[in-house]
C-alpha cells in the first residue's frame, strides 16, 4: 500500500533507522571491507597476481620476436606447429591468430619465464587447461607476466574469446618438463 | 484535455497517452523475448554437446541475436512500460510529451528490427559485445545507435513527467519509493547510453570506412561502460518492481524510507564504475584501479544490494506479521500467496537474484579471482542468474498483475499461471548452476565445439564437464518451457482474455484508444495522497521487526563468505603468476 505512495513523513529523511537494518547495514559494509582487503593481502602473500606490464605493440613487431624465439630454440613439430624449447627463466612468446595459438611452449617444472602475448588479428582469449588460468589477448597490446609452472604435464590452450567460425580450432599446448 | 480512468480494481490511474504507450512498450518487449527464447533453443541443443544441434555459422548468429534481443531489446522496452508506469500512473499523472515518447519507440523498433536484420543476414555474428576489430555490418550498429537515441527520448519523457507531476502538485509530499527507484534507473540509463553513444558511433564510422582504425582495449572499456551499466538498469528496475509487488500484495510499506532511498542512489553513485570487472586480466590497466574499481566503487553497490536483500523481504514480512502470521520465523512466509504468480514470480526472482547471481558475481569480480573464471561458462551462468532470473522473472510477476490492471483482460490459463515461476525460475536455477560448474573446469563461454573436431592440437574436457553441460541444458529447455507458457499466457490474454472494460478493438487498443471512450474522464485525479501514518504496533522481538527476513539475510551472507574463500582457496592451487 505504501512502497508506491510518499513516503507517510514528510520529513522522512529523518526518521530513525531500526535496529535490525543498522546491524546488517554494520555486517555488511565489515564485509565489504574484508573483501576489499582481500585484493591487496593477496598481492603482498599470495602468488597468483597478474603483473601489469605491457607494452604496445604491431602484430608484425611482435610476430617478429616470436619468429626469432622459435628460429633460435626449435626442438621439433606437432600438427605443422613448431615446439619451442627456451632456456628456464628467459622470455617466452606465444601469439593468437586466426585460428591458432603459436609456437608450442616446451617449460620446465618450477622456473620462472616471462610469458609474452599478444594477438595478430582479433582479441583471443589465452585459456590454460586443465588449470583454468584466463587472459585477454588483444591485438595491439602485449601482455607480460612471469610464470611459473608447477606441475609437469601437458596442458592445453584453447581460445575462450569468441573469434569467428574457426574459433573451436584454436588449441595451443604448453608443455611442462620435471 | 488529458484523459484518465481509474482502475476499478486496483485503484491506479492511467493516463490515457501513457497508457497506450505502456502497452506497445510491453508488448515490443514480449515480442522480442519470443525471438531470445527461441532462439535460446538453438543454443542449448548445440552446447549439450551429445546432441550439437545447429552448424558454427547458425550457432554464432543465433548466440549473437539470442544476447542482444534478451539483453537489450526485450529487457529495454518493458523497462520503457515501467518507467511510464512509474512517472505517469504512480503520480496521478499526464504524460509529457508523449509525442516524443512515440518517435522514440519508434525508433526503438526500427533499431531493434534494423539490428536483427543485419545479424540475420549472417555478416554481423560479432555477439552482443562486438568487440573490435571483428566487424558487424555498419547497419548492425547503426540499428543499436538508433534503438538507444529512442530509449533515450522516452527516458526524457520519464524526467519530463515527473516535472509535470511536480508543477502541477499531483501528489504529496516525496515521490514514492518505487518510483524513486525508477528513476535511478532512469539516471543510470543516461550514463549507460552516452557511453554507448561514445563508443558505438565511431565503431559505425569506422564500419563503413571513415574511421580508420579503433583501439581494441579502449574498446572494450568504454563499451563496458554501456555493457554493465546497462544491467544496472535492470537492478535498479527489478528492485523497484520488488518493493511495487510487496506494496500491491501484501501492503508492504518500506522498513525505512530513508535506507531504501540510500541504498538506490548508492546505485547511482557507484555501480557504474563496477565496468573494470571485465578488464580484470586484459593488457595495460593498472593493479590500483582495478582494486579500487572493483572495490569501493563496486562494493558499495553490493553494499546497496545486500540492503535491498533484507529490506524488500523485511517489509513483506513486517506487513505479514502485521496481519496476524506471527508466528515463529517462518509462519508470515509459509502463508504467503505461493499459489499467485505475481508473488511466487517475484519471490524467487529475488532469491536466485541474491543467493546465486549475487554472489558468483561479486566472486568473479574479485580482481584475482577474475583469472580462473574470466570468459568461461561461468560467466552466462551468473548473468542468467541476475536478469534471466532477477529480471526477467519479475517482469514476468510484473506483467500478470497488469494483464487484468492495464489491459484490461482476465488472465487466461490461471492454473497453469501459478506454475509458470516455478517452471521458469526452476529450470533455470538448474541451467544457471550446472554452468557454474562447467565453468570452473574450464568450459569455454561462446564456444561452438567442446570437442574442437578438426582443431589442428587436441584439448579433451574431463568427462564430467560434458555430463554438467548436459544437465545444464535440460534445465534450460525446461526454462524454456516455462518462458513458452508466459508468452502462451501473456498474448493470449491479450487476444482471448474476458474482457474487463468494454475495448475499442484488439488493433486499435494500441493506438489511441487503449479501451473505449466510456471508460475515460476528463476530470484531473485526486491529489495523490502521503501513505497513512503507521499506527499498528512492532511485532518481532528485541527490536527485530522481521527476524525470519534476518535469519535468510544471515544464510546469505555465511553462503557468500564460504563461497567467497572457497575460490580463493581453489585459486591459491594454479601455477604461481605475477
Amino acid at each position: 500500500m505504501t512502497s508506491y505512495m510518499p513516503p507517510a513523513e514528510r520529513i522522512w529523511w529523518k526518521m530513525p533507522v531500526g535496529r535490525q537494518e543498522l546491524i546488517w547495514i554494520g555486517i555488511s559494509l565489515v564485509w565489504c571491507l574484508i573483501m576489499f582487503l582481500m585484493m591487496p593481502y593477496w598481492h603482498v602473500y599470495g602468488k597468483q597476481n597478474l603483473s601489469t606490464e605491457a607494452y604496445q605493440t604491431t602484430p608484425a613487431k611482435f610476430g617478429a620476436r616470436v619468429q626469432e624465439m622459435v628460429e633460435k630454440y626449435k626442438v621439433g613439430e606437432e600438427g605443422g606447429v613448431p615446439v619451442v624449447k627456451p632456456p628456464a627463466g628467459s622470455d617466452v612468446y606465444m601469439l593468437g591468430r586466426l585460428w591458432q595459438w603459436y609456437p608450442i611452449l616446451q617449460l620446465e617444472k618450477d622456473q620462472s619465464y616471462r610469458l609474452h602475448l599478444s594477438s595478430m588479428d582479433w582479441q583471443h582469449g589465452f585459456s590454460l587447461q586443465p588449470i583454468n588460468v584466463n587472459l585477454q589477448v588483444v591485438p595491439g597490446y602485449e601482455m607480460v607476466l612471469q610464470v611459473t609452472p608447477d606441475r609437469a604435464g601437458e596442458y592445453g590452450v584453447i581460445c575462450n574469446e569468441y573469434c569467428g567460425i574457426g574459433h573451436h580450432l584454436m588449441v595451443g599446448k604448453i608443455y611442462v618438463g620435471e | 484535455m488529458a484523459e484518465f480512468r481509474t482502475c476499478p480494481d486496483s485503484g491506479f490511474y492511467f493516463h490515457k497517452s501513457a497508457e497506450s504507450l505502456m502497452k506497445v512498450n510491453a508488448v515490443l518487449g514480449v515480442v522480442f523475448l519470443l525471438v531470445a527464447g527461441v532462439l535460446a533453443i538453438g543454443v542449448l541443443l548445440t552446447r549439450w554437446q551429445e546432441v550439437h544441434l545447429l552448424s558454427a555459422e547458425a550457432f554464432y548468429m543465433g548466440l549473437t541475436a539470442h544476447g542482444i534481443n534478451a539483453l537489450i531489446f526485450w529487457i529495454i522496452f518493458f523497462e520503457m512500460a515501467i518507467l511510464h508506469f512509474a512517472s505517469s500512473t504512480l503520480l496521478r499523472c499526464r504524460l509529457a510529451t508523449p509525442a516524443w515518447a512515440w518517435i522514440g519507440f519508434l525508433l526503438m523498433v526500427v533499431g531493434a528490427v534494423m539490428n536483427n536484420v543485419a545479424v540475420f543476414q549472417g555478416n554481423s555474428s560479432v555477439m552482443m559485445t562486438s568487440y573490435v576489430p571483428m566487424q558487424a555490418a555498419p547497419h548492425f550498429y547503426l540499428g543499436l545507435i538508433l534503438f538507444a537515441v529512442g530509449a533515450l527520448l522516452q527516458v526524457f519523457v520519464f524526467f519530463g513527467t515527473l516535472v509535470v507531476a511536480f508543477q502541477e502538485k499531483t501528489y504529496e509530499g516525496s515521490v514514492p519509493l518505487v518510483t524513486f527507484g525508477a528513476i535511478t534507473a532512469a539516471i543510470i540509463a543516461v550514463f549507460t547510453i552516452a557511453s554507448g553513444a561514445i563508443i558505438l558511433i565511431p565503431t559505425f564510422l569506422w564500419s563503413i570506412g571513415y574511421i580508420s582504425h579503433i583501439d581494441a582495449e579502449m574498446y572494450r572499456i568504454i563499451w563496458w561502460g554501456l555493457g554493465h551499466s546497462s544491467q544496472q538498469i535492470n537492478v535498479a528496475a527489478h528492485v523497484s518492481v520488488w518493493y511495487l509487488i510487496a506494496g500491491v500484495l501484501f501492503g508492504a510499506r518500506p522498513m525505512s524510507e530513508k535506507v531504501s532511498r540510500s541504498a538506490f542512489l548508492l546505485y547511482i553513485l557507484f555501480l557504474q564504475l563496477a565496468c573494470a570487472h571485465h578488464i580484470l586480466v586484459d593488457p595495460g590497466v593498472g593493479t590500483e584501479w582495478k582494486i579500487f574499481n572493483t572495490s569501493y566503487a563496486m562494493y558499495l553497490a553490493v553494499l546497496a544490494s545486500m540492503i535491498h536483500g533484507l529490506t524488500v523481504p523485511g517489509s513483506i514480512e513486517v506487513a505479514q506479521r502485521n496481519k496476524g502470521f506471527t508466528n515463529g520465523m517462518w509462519e508470515w512466509l509459509r502463508k504467503a500467496p505461493w499459489d499467485n504468480p505475481v508473488f511466487s514470480g517475484m519471490f524467487i526472482s529475488l532469491l536466485i537474484f541474491g543467493f546465486i547471481g549475487g554472489i558468483t558475481g561479486v566472486v568473479m569480480g574479485t580482481e584475482q579471482i577474475n583469472l580462473i573464471i574470466h570468459n568461461t561458462i561461468y560467466v552466462p551462468a551468473h548473468f542468467h542468474a541476475t536478469v534471466a532470473v532477477g529480471t526477467t522473472l519479475t517482469f514476468m510477476a510484473l506483467t500478470y498483475l497488469l494483464i487484468p490492471v492495464l489491459f484490461r483482460r482476465e488472465m487466461i490459463l490461471p492454473k497453469l499461471a501459478k506454475l509458470q515461476p516455478y517452471i521458469f525460475g526452476g529450470g533455470m536455477t538448474i541451467l544457471i548452476l550446472f554452468m557454474l560448474g562447467a565453468g570452473t573446469l574450464g568450459v569455454s563461454r561462446r564456444h561452438w565445439d567442446m570437442d574442437f573436431t578438426g582443431a589442428a592440437l587436441g584439448f579433451e574436457y574431463p568427462g564430467m564437464a560434458y555430463t554438467l553441460m548436459a544437465i545444464a541444458a535440460i534445465g534450460g529447455l525446461l526454462a524454456i518451457v516455462g518462458g513458452g507458457i508466459y508468452l502462451l499466457i501473456a498474448v493470449g490474454s491479450l487476444l482471448f482474455g474476458k474482457k474487463l472494460e468494454p475495448s475499442a478493438g484488439i488493433l486499435q487498443s494500441f493506438i489511441g484508444k487503449p479501451l473505449a471512450a466510456s471508460v475515460y474522464n476528463t476530470a484531473r485525479p485526486e491529489t495523490l495522497p502521503m501513505a497513512p501514518k503507521l499506527s499498528v504496533e512492532q511485532h518481532g522481538s528485541g527490536g527485530f521487526e522481521a527476524p525470519g527476513t534476518f535469519a535468510l539475510a544471515m544464510l546469505l551472507l555465511v553462503s557468500f563468505v564460504i563461497y567467497y574463500f572457497i575460490n580463493w582457496k581453489y585459486l591459491a592451487s594454479v601455477w604461481p603468476l605475477g
